[in-house]
C-alpha cells in the first residue's frame, strides 16, 4: 500500500544505517526496553475547560516518539505536562500519573525534573548572552562543578554546532542565524545531560535545509537520549520517529510504531488525517 | 555516551533530596517575600503621608473648621488663618494657564498625531518631553528676569489699553501677579497636554479618519469633527492631568506671583497660591497653629491633586480602551 | 469649485498651519530656554564657580562648591531609598505579584507620583526634621528618595514586562527556579532600560527645590556629615534669583545652566542608550 510519503518504509527514509542501533528491526511499543516515561489517565484542564482526556502513553527509551494531530488537538499541551511547564500558567489542573523511570513526576522537585527532562521550543529563544553563556546557563544554574568549557564544547558537538561557532563563543547568540539559534537551544538543553528531550515543533520557524540538519541531529541524539517531538509536519514525523501518537480533540486516538501508523493506520480518523482529509 | 565529565547527577541532588527541595522552594518564597516587603513600603509611606498631614493639621481644623476655606484673613500674629486667598490664587493662575495651554497643547498634539510623519512626530515629541524635564526653578529664573519686565513694560500696559474696560485688566501694574504666574504655568504644563493628547489621538483607530476622508471631508474637518470627538474624553483627561500638575507647582509661581495674600479681581495684581505660601512661610512658622494652618493647606493640595489625577486616569483609560476595543 | 469648497479648503490650510505653529512654538520654548541660559549663564561659569564657597555679599569670586557637593550628597541618599524600593517593588509587580495586592501597590504608586513635591517636603519635615529638631541632609535626601520611588517602580515594571516570556520559559525548562530565572535572565535582559529609568529619575529629583526648602534648608558653608542643613543647587538658584544682588543673579544664571545641562544630558543620554538597545536586540 502506497503511503503518504510514497516510500515503502518511511522510517528508513533517511537512509541511515540501523545496524548499530541496539536490538530491533521491528520495534513494538515498550517491548524490549522499559519506557522512559509512562503516562496514565492524564487529564488536563485550563480553568474549567478540559484539554486532555484520559491520555495513556509510553515514551520509549532512546527512541523518537512523534506527536501529530491538527491544530488545537492538545499535543503541545501534553508535551508541556511532561516537564511540568504547564505549572507556569495560572488556573491549570492536571489529573493522572506521569512516571519518569518509575518515579512520580508530580512528587518530584520540579527543578530536578526539568534537569532530567529538557525542552526545546517552537521559536528559538536564546538568552541575550554569549553563545558560551547560553550553553553554560543550565550548568551554572544547577551548580555544575566540573570543567565548564569542556561541557559546553561537548554539548555544542552533540548539537552539531561546534564547528560553526568554536571561534566565536563569546559573541552574542543573536548574531547567529535562526537555524543556528535553534541548534544552540538544543545544545543548551543538552548541556545538563537530560534523559529526555522534548521538542515542541522545533523546525516550524526554520527553512528546509536547517530542518534536515536538525532531523539528522535527532537521529544521532536518540542513542543517548529519549526524544519526544511534537510536529505538525507529517512527513517529518514519518522521517524521524520510531513511534507516532496521533491526537485529536485532546484524546489519544492511535499510538503505534511509525511505519505501521503511516502504512496501515488502525483508526479511520488517523487515516483521514494522514491522507490529508482534514487538519 | 555519557563521559564522566558531562554526567550531571541524575535525579540525585548533591545532598539529601528533601533538604534541597525545601531549599529551592525557599529561594522562591524568600524572593517573593522580600519583593513583597519592599512593595509594601510604598503603601506604608503613602499612608503615613496622609496620616501626618491629617494629624498635624488638627489644631486649625478644630479651630476653624470649614470656615478655613472661606476666610480671607491671613494673620499669623493674631493667629487668624483663612485659606481663601491661596485657593483663589491657585485657581486663578491654573485657569489662566489652562486657557493658554489647552489650545496650544491640543493644536500641537493634532499636528504631531495627524499631520507630521512618524519620525518627525517622534523627534518633536522628544523635544517637548525635554521641556517637561526642565526644573521649576529654572522657569522661575527666566520668569523673574525676562518675563516680569516684559509684562511690566509691554504686555500688561498693552492689555490695559485695549481691554481695560474689563475688571480683569485694571489696576496698578507691577509685572508680578496672577497673569505672569499663569503664563509661566502655561508653558510648564503644555508638554503634559501635548504628550497625553498625542497618545490619545494616535489611539483613535484609523478607520474613523478614513471614513471621514472617504466622504469628502478635508483633513482638518476629519480631525476636528471625527477624531477629536472620539478622543475627547482622553483629551479631557490630559487637561485634568495638567491641572493637577499646575496646582502643585511651587517655585516658578512663588517667584513671579508677588506673594500677597489678597483676593483681587485684576490679573495684574499680586497674589498667592497654596504651594507658594507653604514654600515661603513654612520655616517662619514658629507657632504650632501657624504650622498647622500651612499643613492643612498641604492637605487640601493633596486631596485636590488626588481627585484630579484619579479622574484623569479614568478618562484617559476609557478613551484608549475604546480605541483598541473598536479595532 | 463652489464658494463653500474654497472656504473649506482655506480653513483646512489655515487650521493645519496653526497646529504646526503650535508645535513650533512649543519647541521654540525649549530652544529659547536653553539658548538664553547658555548665553547668560555661560559667561559666569568659572573655576571659582565649581570650587569656591559663597563669599559675603559684595565680594566677588564666590562659588557654589558647597551647593554642588550638597546636591550630590542629597542624590546619593535619595538613591539609597528610591532605588531599592523602586527596583524591588517593580520586580514584585512584574514577576511575583498577586492580583489584588498588585493592584493596590500600583494604585498607591500612582497616587504617590501625583503628590505635589511641596507636600512631600511637609511629610519629610514631620517625620524627620521635627523629631530631630533640625534641618538635615538626611531629611532632604529622604524627601527626594520618596519622590523617586514611583517612577523607579513604573520603569522597572515596564522594562521587565518587555522581556519576552519565551526567555523565562527557556530558563525554567533548564531547571532554574523562579527567582533564579528573574535574577539571571530577566533582570539582565531588562537592565539597560531599568538603569536609564533610574538615571532619568535622578535627573528629575536633582532639579527639585520645593521639598528641600524646609528639610535640607540651606547652608552658606560646607555641611559636614549627614545631619546638618546643606546647600543644594536648586535652592541656591532660588535664593540668589530673588535676592537684590547682581553678583548673585549672575551666579544664579550660571548655576541654572549647570542644572539644566545635567538634566538635559541625562534625558538625551537615556534616549540614546535606549535606542541603541533595540538595535542590539533586533540583530
Amino acid at each position: 500500500m502506497a503511503t503518504v510519503t510514497g516510500l515503502p518504509n518511511p522510517s528508513l527514509a533517511l537512509g541511515a544505517s540501523r545496524a548499530n542501533v541496539p536490538g530491533e528491526s521491528k520495534p513494538l511499543p515498550g517491548a524490549e526496553v522499559p519506557p522512559r516515561l509512562k503516562i496514565s489517565k492524564l487529564n488536563f484542564f485550563y480553568g474549567a475547560k478540559q484539554a486532555l482526556f484520559e491520555v495513556d502513553l509510553n515514551i520509549a527509551t532512546n527512541r523518537v516518539t512523534a506527536l501529530i494531530g491538527p491544530s488545537g488537538c492538545g499535543k503541545s499541551t501534553f508535551l508541556r505536562t511532561l516537564n511540568r511547564m504547564q505549572e507556569t500558567i495560572r488556573h491549570t489542573r492536571m489529573e493522572g500519573q506521569i512516571l519518569l523511570d518509575d518515579q512520580d513526576v508530580l512528587q518530584m522537585d520540579v527543578v530536578s525534573l526539568r534537569r532530567r527532562v529538557g525542552m526545546v521550543f517552537q521559536r528559538p529563544n536564546p538568552f541575550p548572552k554569549s553563545i558560551f553563556e547560553n550553553v553554560a546557563y543550565g550548568l551554572r544554574v544547577n551548580g555544575w562543578k566540573g570543567n565548564l568549557r569542556e561541557a559546553v564544547e561537548h554539548s555544542l558537538n552533540r548539537a552539531a554546532l561546534w564547528d560553526e561557532v568554536k571561534d566565536s563563543l563569546h559573541k552574542s547568540a543573536y548574531a547567529l542565524s535562526g537555524g543556528q539559534q535553534q541548534r544552540l537551544c538544543i545544545a543548551r538543553a543538552l548541556a545538563v545531560d537530560p534523559e529526555v528531550l522534548l521538542l515542541d515543533e522545533p523546525c516550524s520557524a526554520l527553512d528546509p535545509v536547517t530542518t534536515a540538519k536538525i532531523e539528522e541531529l535527532l537521529f544521532h541524539l536518540k542513542e543517548s537520549c529519549t526524544i519526544a517531538i511534537v510536529t505538525h509536519n507529517m512527513q517529518q514525523a514519518a522521517r524521524t520517529s520510531d513511534f507516532t501518537a496521533f491526537m485529536l480533540d485532546g484524546k489519544l486516538i492511535e499510538f503505534n510504531p511509525t511505519s505501521q501508523l503511516f502504512t496501515t493506520p488502525a483508526d479511520p480518523r488517523t487515516e483521514a488525517y494522514i491522507t490529508g482529509r482534514f487538519g | 555516551m555519557d563521559t564522566s565529565a558531562t554526567a550531571v547527577e541524575r535525579g540525585a541532588p548533591p545532598s539529601a533530596p528533601r533538604a534541597l527541595l525545601r531549599q529551592l522552594r525557599h529561594g522562591d518564597e524568600i524572593a517573593h517575600l522580600i519583593t513583597l516587603i519592599f512593595a509594601s513600603t510604598i503603601i506604608l509611606i503613602t499612608s503615613v503621608i496622609v496620616y501626618e498631614l491629617w494629624v498635624n493639621s488638627h489644631l486649625t481644623r478644630q479651630k476653624f473648621g470649614w470656615h478655613f476655606f472661606f476666610t480671607s484673613t491671613w494673620d499669623p500674629v493674631f493667629e487668624q488663618f483663612g485659606a481663601l486667598p491661596f485657593i483663589y490664587g491657585t485657581l486663578v493662575t491654573s485657569a489662566v494657564a489652562l486657557l493658554l495651554a489647552v489650545p496650544l497643547g491640543i493644536g500641537a498634539a493634532i499636528f504631531l498625531a495627524e499631520l507630521a510623519p512618524p519620525k518627525i512626530s517622534d523627534s518633536i515629541a522628544f523635544v517637548i518631553d525635554l521641556l517637561a524635564a526642565v526644573p521649576s526653578v529654572i522657569y522661575g529664573l527666566l520668569g523673574v528676569f525676562i518675563l516680569v519686565p516684559i509684562m511690566r513694560t509691554t504686555v500688561e500696559p498693552g492689555l490695559k489699553a485695549t481691554l481695560g474696560f474689563l475688571p480683569l485688566f485694571q489696576g496698578p501694574i507691577y509685572g508680578v501677579g496672577f497673569l505672569t504666574a499663569g503664563i509661566i504655568l502655561a508653558v510648564m504644563i503644555v508638554p503634559f497636554i501635548i504628550s497625553v493628547s498625542r497618545e490619545v489621538l494616535l489611539a483613535v483607530p484609523s478607520d474613523q479618519r478614513e471614513a471621514a476622508l472617504a466622504l469628502g471631508a478635508t483633513r482638518w474637518e476629519s480631525t476636528w469633527k471625527v477624531v477629536i470627538p472620539f478622543a475627547k474624553t482622553g483629551i479631557m483627561g490630559s487637561v485634568f492631568l495638567a491641572l493637577a500638575r499646575a496646582l502643585g507647582e511651587t517655585m516658578a509661581i512663588t517667584m513671579v506671583i508677588g506673594n500677597d495674600p489678597k483676593v483681587s479681581a485684576s490679573l495684574f495684581a499680586p497674589g498667592y497660591s497654596i504651594a507658594a505660601v507653604i514654600a515661603n512661610e513654612f520655616t517662619e512658622a514658629t507657632a504650632d497653629v501657624y504650622l498647622n494652618a500651612l499643613i492643612e493647606l498641604g492637605l487640601v493640595l493633596f486631596l485636590l491633586t488626588f481627585i484630579l489625577n484619579g479622574l484623569a486616569r479614568i478618562l484617559i483609560l476609557t478613551t484608549t480602551q475604546r480605541g483598541t476595543a473598536h479595532e | 469649485m463652489s464658494v463653500r469648497t474654497i472656504w473649506r479648503k482655506s480653513v483646512n490650510v489655515v487650521m493645519l498651519s496653526l497646529t504646526g505653529a503650535c508645535a513650533a512654538l512649543t519647541m521654540g520654548f525649549l530652544f529659547f530656554i536653553l539658548g538664553y541660559l547658555v548665553y547668560h549663564g555661560g559667561k559666569d561659569l568659572s573655576w571659582n564657580f565649581f570650587t569656591k564657597l559663597p563669599t559675603p555679599v559684595g565680594e566677588t569670586g564666590g562659588g557654589m562648591a558647597n551647593a554642588i557637593v550638597g546636591s550630590a550628597k542629597l542624590l546619593f541618599l535619595a538613591s539609597l531609598i528610591g532605588v531599592p524600593i523602586g527596583f524591588l517593588g517593580g520586580v514584585y509587580l512584574a514577576e511575583f505579584g498577586g492580583r489584588t495586592f498588585s493592584f493596590l501597590v500600583r494604585y498607591t504608586t500612582d497616587l504617590l507620583n501625583g503628590v505635589p513635591s511641596i507636600v512631600i517636603g511637609i511629610f519629610a519635615y514631620t517625620v524627620i526634621v521635627l523629631p530631630m529638631h533640625q534641618f538635615s541632609t538626611l531629611a532632604g535626601g529622604f524627601a527626594l528618595g520618596v519622590m523617586m520611588i514611583p517612577i523607579a517602580v513604573r520603569s522597572t515594571e515596564e522594562f521587565l514586562h518587555a522581556v519576552p516570556t519565551s526567555l523565562r520559559e527557556a530558563a525554567m525548562a533548564l531547571g532554574a527556579s523562579k527567582w533564579k530565572t528573574v535574577a539571571t535572565v530577566v533582570v539582565p535582559a531588562a537592565i539597560r532600560g531599568i538603569i536609564t529609568g533610574i538615571m532619568l529619575d535622578l535627573a528629575r529629583v536633582a532639579g527639585e527645590t520645593a521639598p528641600l526648602l524646609f528639610t535640607a534648608f540651606g547652608n552658606r558653608f560646607w555641611s559636614p556629615g549627614w545631619l546638618q542643613p546643606t546647600a543644594s543647587l536648586p535652592v541656591v538658584i532660588y535664593t540668589y534669583a530673588i535676592s537684590p544682588y547682581d553678583d548673585w543673579h549672575r551666579q544664579a544664571w550660571a548655576a541654572g545652566l549647570v542644572l539644566l545641562g545635567l538634566v538635559l544630558f541625562a534625558n538625551i543620554g537615556a534616549r540614546l542608550i535606549l535606542s541603541r538597545k533595540t538595535m542590539l536586540q533586533r540583530s
